[in-house]
């Protein structure tokens, strides 16, 4: 196989020359010929979200409590929230989760999005809690990456919480627990 | 609901990136291909053709909105009626499927299918950024959105349940390169080990580079038909087609955070028994439910009963080799658990190339004998089309004229199916295509 090449070069890069010209031939039939114009254009906005009826789970988390919602009339309980049962449809109940879980599955991932690229290699978990048939996402920390193996399966893990809140998911993270 | 028929198709090479063209001549170059394999002229298809559907996936990547109505213009098919449809990574089956109906309800009898992608605009790390807001922004893409790294825990999951191994997962990519090697549409056309799989860089454990499909710029069309349709084309034309029959198609859904998905039982398959999975919660995070879902309404309207012997090839959605394993079993080609035994005892491999390596039962049904998305390349908008068209091309026995060779030709294909599956499994299609 060719060998992995990457490594080999120097990686490209988006900063570059401003072109406020190109060369423009006297015949216009040599025109399909030349090569196209690439250009660097900025993209992006500041975004106005909503958690919506979300929020409680960012306020709890805020202040150190793992909210999940339980349905009254059916008991399924939603580990990542949904105000409605996916069951039965009934609304549901905000609900405090165990202080403890399992590591359901989990992943290391050396590459990424390039908001988290800088974090790598971080690890991901789908925890389960007793009582509840869905999962919840979040990193796993204090494990090392090298580590992982089918073995962690099934350790039990808790979440700690941020101190400083900033109201995403991550405001929660999971560590081994014993 | 009246016969569907795919009448021609067309694909653009895809590669990584074509910045000679916007995504409408993209469209118009696989669009031209297609007229011109059944011999129509630009005014002719516009004369048969009654409407379209518009297949891509991401308005980030594209940067435009109504983009399938820039492509539409481009080719002259406005003031015609045509639509967009968008999926996730199902988007070109899904655009496949709205064409069916547009035909099958009776509403237009010649409809366009057309799909594309331009991933080459941003880089690699802000293009899997982009594919991961098609996971939930509010719980999921925050925690550190990357696809590879969310079907990297349901494929450990699946090693958990099954015992499925990472050098199973390594022959799908091995057998899917090097079917594209003889593959001119293919993207990546390279002869692969085992142990170059694992051993290129990891991406998410246990998924290597090797195991995920790359980003694209491409495009493909389908061109769909009643029998009506098909006198007219033929008509219009002068020449006399070689249609293949849409028997069947099937959708299915599930929950779009994967932690949300019930624990429950197995939606079984005319071939399958309660029996077989006493002991299985379904679908976790290990299974894809809407591909189970998908299956079931495929196989129930083109009646089929057992995809084992029923079905000839599977042109299948391997975004990662860990999901053409689980995908296997969804689609019933064996039990839920025995995706990795499948692939290693040599069941979807091509009989008649040499992969390198020791298979007891090479080609029972070949999947992906056109190299999958792994190798082709995946210009999501794109991709169920060009599943279709190599399907298309199987069925009609046209291979070796497409390709310039016959090495990928299934022997007697009489039957494919075709599955195209969107993030985590949230939209999964799978439609029937057989000997009309």
């Amino acid at each position: 196989m060719k060998k992995e090449k990457e490594n080999t070069a120097i990686p490209e890069t988006e900063e570059g020359t401003v072109l406020f010209n190109v060369p423009f031939p006297k015949d216009l039939k040599q025109l399909k010929s030349m090569s196209p114009i690439v250009t660097l254009q900025h993209y992006g906005i500041n975004y106005i979200h909503s958690y919506g009826q979300d929020s409680p789970f960012f306020a709890g988390l805020a202040n150190g409590r793992l909210l999940g919602t339980k349905c009254p009339s059916c008991g399924y309980v939603q580990v990542t929230p949904k105000l409605h049962c996916q069951e039965c449809g009934s609304e549901c109940e905000w609900v405090e989760l165990p202080k403890e879980g399992r590591i359901h599955t989990f992943t290391v991932c050396y590459f990424g999005s390039e908001e988290f690229l800088k974090e790598t290699p971080f690890m991901l978990v789908l925890v389960e809690f007793e009582g509840a048939k869905t999962l919840m996402l979040s990193r796993l920390i204090g494990v090392d990456p090298s580590q992982a193996s089918i073995k962690l399966i099934g350790r039990k893990v808790k979440p700690k919480f941020r101190r400083n809140s900033k109201f995403k998911p991550t405001d929660v993270y999971f560590v081994l627990a014993e | 609901m009246r016969p569907v028929y795919m009448v021609s198709g067309g694909i653009t090479k895809f590669a990584k990136a074509r910045p000679e063209m916007t995504f409408q001549l993209m469209v118009k170059k696989a669009y031209d291909y297609a007229l011109n394999d059944i011999g129509l002229t630009h005014r002719e298809a516009v004369s048969a053709i009654d409407g379209t559907v518009a297949s891509y996936f991401s308005d980030h990547f594209t940067r435009q909105l109504m983009a399938g109505i820039m492509v539409q213009d481009y080719l002259g098919l406005v003031p015609k009626p045509g639509h967009r449809v968008e999926g996730g990574g199902a988007t070109g089956g899904i655009c496949f499927q709205e064409g069916y109906k547009s035909v099958a309800s009776g509403v237009m009898d010649v409809c366009l299918a057309f799909g594309f992608e331009t991933m080459s605009h941003v880089n690699t790390w802000k293009g899997n950024e982009f594919i991961a807001l098609a996971s939930d922004v509010n719980f999921d893409y925050p925690v550190g959105g990357f696809y590879t790294g969310y079907y990297a825990m349901m494929v450990v999951r699946h090693m958990k349940e099954f015992g499925t191994k990472v050098e199973q997962m390594a022959m799908v990519s091995v057998k899917n390169h090097i079917n594209a090697y003889h593959n001119p549409y293919a993207q990546k056309r390279e002869q692969l080990t085992i142990k170059d799989v694992r051993s290129a860089p990891m991406v998410a454990w246990p998924i290597t580079r090797l195991d995920v499909c790359v980003m694209s710029d491409g495009a493909a069309v389908a061109l769909l038909a009643s029998e009506e349709g098909v006198r007219k084309l033929e008509k219009i034309s002068g020449t006399k087609l070689n249609p293949v029959r849409i028997s069947g198609v099937g959708r299915g859904t599930d929950s779009m955070r994967m932690a949300d998905r019930p624990h429950g039982k197995v939606i079984l398959l005319p071939h399958e028994s309660p029996n077989d999975y006493k002991h299985l919660d379904y679908p976790g995070i290990h299974s894809f439910r809407a591909g189970r879902m998908a299956t079931k309404l495929a196989y129930e309207m083109a009646k089929i009963k057992d995809p084992r012997k029923d079905i000839d090839f599977v042109e299948l959605h391997d975004a990662y080799t860990s999901s053409e394993i689980q995908t296997y079993e969804d689609m019933g080609l064996c039990k839920y658990g025995e995706g990795g035994k499948f692939v290693e005892a040599g069941n979807p491999f091509l009989p008649n190339i040499d992969y390198g390596l020791k298979l007891k039962k090479k080609g029972t049904i070949p999947v992906n004998p056109s190299g999958g998305l792994i190798a082709c390349g995946h210009p999501v908008g794109a991709t169920g089309l060009m599943q279709a068209v190599f399907a298309f091309w199987q069925i009609q026995h046209s291979i070796k004229k497409h390709f310039g060779n016959d090495m990928l030709q299934v022997k007697d294909a009489q039957r494919g199916a075709i599955h195209s599956h969107a993030g985590t499994g949230t939209y999964v299609t799978v439609s029937i295509l057989e000997k009309a």
